[in-house]
């Protein structure tokens, strides 16, 4: 599936999106923000502000419980500052 | 209608663009939001606002469908820039155009409230200090807040 990453997410990462294979464990958003720290230490960040993180799937808002599947487009982006 | 641009905007011209022909209209309520050269006490030299293309676009249109089920509208805008904007630049505009000025009012502050804390756009200062993401503000999920509907 791919997963973009926006604003601060993004420069720590050090990339704007990317193709991403977790295991079939991971069936939830809340399972994906668990595994994605094991990716490299750039993405300690997503343990460390993961009370801020916003999650969207196929570009809606997701919470922590809901689904993911394959061909899924996830983002995680911090809270939003536009206007 | 809403618009996800780069480059700038005339506020005159939009707003005849969205009255012209359109004779029920009567009120015509709008809000321009602008670049400012302070922020947190913090000396800005421009900014530059990133989006997610896509989901900005979808957002906006909910944003907007949701204000035309609570009010009677005859027309609606909203256009947000992103990209690099120094101090003074136009980043945000919303038009909402009713027959009656209240709905135009109260539709254009929604709207307003509704962008800022759900449009996937995020803002990067340029300071003394160098480039320093902006913090969301809880004052702003306030402003949404009052909004929902009981």
């Amino acid at each position: 599936m791919k997963i973009l990453y926006f604003a601060w997410l993004r420069t720590t990462i050090g990339k704007s999106y990317e193709e991403i294979s977790p295991p079939d464990t991971v069936r939830t958003v809340e399972n994906l923000l668990d595994w994605l720290p094991s990716l490299g230490e750039d993405y300690s960040i997503i343990q460390e502000k993961r009370d801020l993180l916003r999650i969207a799937i196929n570009q809606e808002y997701a919470n922590l419980e809901q689904k993911i599947k394959q061909g899924d487009e996830i983002a995680l982006f911090p809270p939003v500052t536009g206007g | 209608m809403i618009r996800v641009q780069e480059s700038d905007f005339d506020v005159g011209q939009e707003i005849k663009n969205l009255t012209n022909g359109n004779h029920a209209i009567g009120g015509v309520a709008s809000f321009l939001g602008l670049v400012r050269d302070i922020a947190s006490d913090e000396e800005i030299s421009a900014m530059t606002l990133e989006h997610y293309p896509g989901m900005t676009e979808k957002m906006l249109e909910e944003i907007e469908a949701e204000a035309n089920r609570r009010w009677e509208l005859d027309a609606s805008l909203i256009i947000h820039r992103y990209g690099r904007m120094e101090p003074g630049e136009q980043i945000v505009l919303v038009i909402t155009c009713s027959k009656h000025r209240k709905a135009a009012f109260e539709s254009c502050e929604f709207l307003m409230d509704y962008l800022k804390t759900k449009a996937p756009f995020w803002k990067l200062e340029e300071t003394p200090e160098g480039g320093k993401w902006v913090d969301a503000r809880d004052s702003d999920d306030t402003a949404a807040s009052r909004w929902i509907e009981t």
